[in-house]
């Protein structure tokens, strides 16, 4: 942590021992969310999320590839997450960072458990299925990638269209089918500071956080959970934090679903 | 979780699992401590049919050196599979995604746990071998992890341990096997601090209710009683003062 980081932090949690956070917002608002859906053509599904500051895009590319042995009867999702240099003083190029392979691993988990797309309607025939490849382009980082990204992934794949097939291999050129997506996760990401609970926590907050917790559900069931950094929740306070998240549910799907309809 | 649903194995057999266990019964577990010669503290888990090996070097100089902190210890951690480890094929050397996840958050936990600040300028080396993998396999190499960084000598605020829950149908059940695993409708490894039931790593997959959520709660605080014991067992064996009375 540099100089200026250590006066963020004293500066965002002194705030926060008075309950304002620096945007103003209360603990548990979260900032306005844009998703846009389709704005890279050439990808078969794509979106941008913009929450605050936070903007993310996810692109899905369909690639025919020979089944596994073990899953004869089924496609594939490969999910991958990039902390672009341009979107953060702090990124670096290179190889993926801990953090970014967590973040394509918790984002993959929400919607790989909650099913929502079932992988045997990926299956082609005769040895071949579509893998779907998304990746998460982080552009600007201003906190809560989890949210922003579980919904840009989400997104991009519901609105995804598959390839047709032509001789046995993949024809870009044409999109037949739109992905089937039979159920939809939303994720809730909160943050702990001292003894205080937010959510959709910015960058600055981020950096003061003692401990987050990312919450993945599909309104019945939780599908993914994921604690991360040093500090700790009680069971109490994660039993809580599950009944928020499914009481969020309903709006962030709402959100999907409408920038899909667009 | 991940196993394709064709020859879905019965895992439950006259309400018991595969292994005779209760859905609250843990797998034995043996851990001995001091295992290692060069390590400032090691232990050896056996927990079921999983065999870790794990190491703590440290506390010493922080390299690269812009990585140290003025103000506490860095801690570092490296789990890995060994390619001999699991029943399928020889897997690649060195980490893959799932171990630098499985990395990162173990390192957090001792962040949290070990009195950093006693040692600013150094980094603490967490090593975590699995030498033969049967499910539940950072769980038992992060409880193994906790034993050796005591047996190194390095102050903690407690002696974490950790265990998975998970759910198979409609019954959420502790410490699932590899088939388990691969087959289970849930699964939740948690790190937790016995002081005062501190939650330090949680990570989840498949379909809980809050009810389930609830319930697996119910049997990790159980099952860990259990599991401290035979932590604290392990180092007081290390400890007793061997032939006194000689």
């Amino acid at each position: 942590m540099n100089a200026i980081d250590v006066v963020k932090v004293g500066y965002i949690r002194e705030l926060l021992a008075k309950g304002v956070r620096e945007d103003s917002r209360g603990l548990m608002d979260q900032r306005p969310i844009t998703v846009s859906c389709d704005v890279i053509d050439n990808a078969e599904g794509s979106a941008q999320v913009d929450m605050g500051s936070t903007r993310v895009l996810a692109g899905v590319k369909f690639v025919l590839e020979d089944t596994k042995p073990d899953t004869p009867n089924m496609g594939n999702l490969v999910m991958s997450a990039e902390l672009l240099p341009l979107a953060n003083a702090d990124y670096e190029p290179g190889p993926p960072s801990p953090d970014a392979i967590e973040l394509a691993r918790v984002v993959d988990r929400g919607i790989r458990a909650g099913n929502c797309v079932k992988l045997e309607s990926l299956f082609v025939g005769e040895g071949k299925a579509w893998t779907a490849y998304i990746d998460i382009y982080v552009l600007n980082y201003d906190g809560n990638l989890f949210d922003a990204s579980s919904i840009a992934a989400m997104a991009a794949l519901m609105s995804s269209k598959i390839p047709g097939v032509k001789d046995g291999a993949a024809d870009y050129g044409s999109r037949s089918s739109p992905v089937k997506a039979e159920n939809i996760v939303t994720s809730t990401t909160f943050g702990k500071i001292g003894d205080k609970i937010l959510f959709d926590m910015t960058g600055n907050e981020e950096t003061a956080a003692d401990a987050r917790v990312t919450i993945e559900t599909d309104g019945s069931s939780i599908r993914a959970m994921q604690k991360g950094l040093s500090g700790s929740f009680s069971f109490d306070e994660l039993e809580r934090l599950v009944a928020e998240s499914m009481s969020r549910h309903e709006g962030l799907k709402k959100l999907i679903e409408d920038s899909i309809r667009k | 979780m991940g196993g394709s649903s064709l020859n879905k194995p019965e895992l439950i057999i006259d309400g018991k699992r595969r292994d005779g266990r209760s859905f609250r019964d843990l797998r034995p577990i043996k851990i001995e401590a001091s295992v290692l010669k060069n390590a400032e503290g090691s232990a050896y888990i056996e927990w079921g049919r999983n065999k870790i090996l794990a190491a703590v070097y440290g506390p010493r100089e922080a390299t690269p050196k812009h990585m140290a902190n003025p103000n506490k210890a860095i801690i570092k951690c490296r789990y890995q599979m060994a390619p001999f480890s699991s029943l399928e094929g020889h897997s690649r050397t060195g980490p893959n995604r799932r171990a630098t996840e499985i990395s990162k958050v173990i390192k957090e936990v001792f962040e949290n746990v070990v009195m950093v600040n006693e040692f600013p300028g150094s980094e603490i080396d967490v090593f975590i071998e699995v030498l033969q993998g049967d499910g539940g396999t950072r769980a038992a190499g992060l409880t193994a992890a906790s034993v050796a960084m005591a047996n190194a000598g390095i102050r903690m605020k407690d002696l974490v341990y950790a265990v998975s829950a998970g759910r198979i149908g409609d019954h959420v059940a502790i410490d699932f096997d590899m088939i388990e695993d691969n087959y289970s409708d849930a699964d939740m490894p948690v790190a937790v601090a016995p002081r005062n039931n501190d939650v330090l790593l949680l990570q989840m997959d498949g379909g809980f209710t809050k009810e389930q959520f609830a319930e697996a709660k119910e049997l990790i605080l159980e099952a860990g009683k259990t599991i401290s014991e035979i932590q604290k067992d392990a180092l007081k064996r290390v400890y007793d003062v061997k032939g006194a009375s000689e």
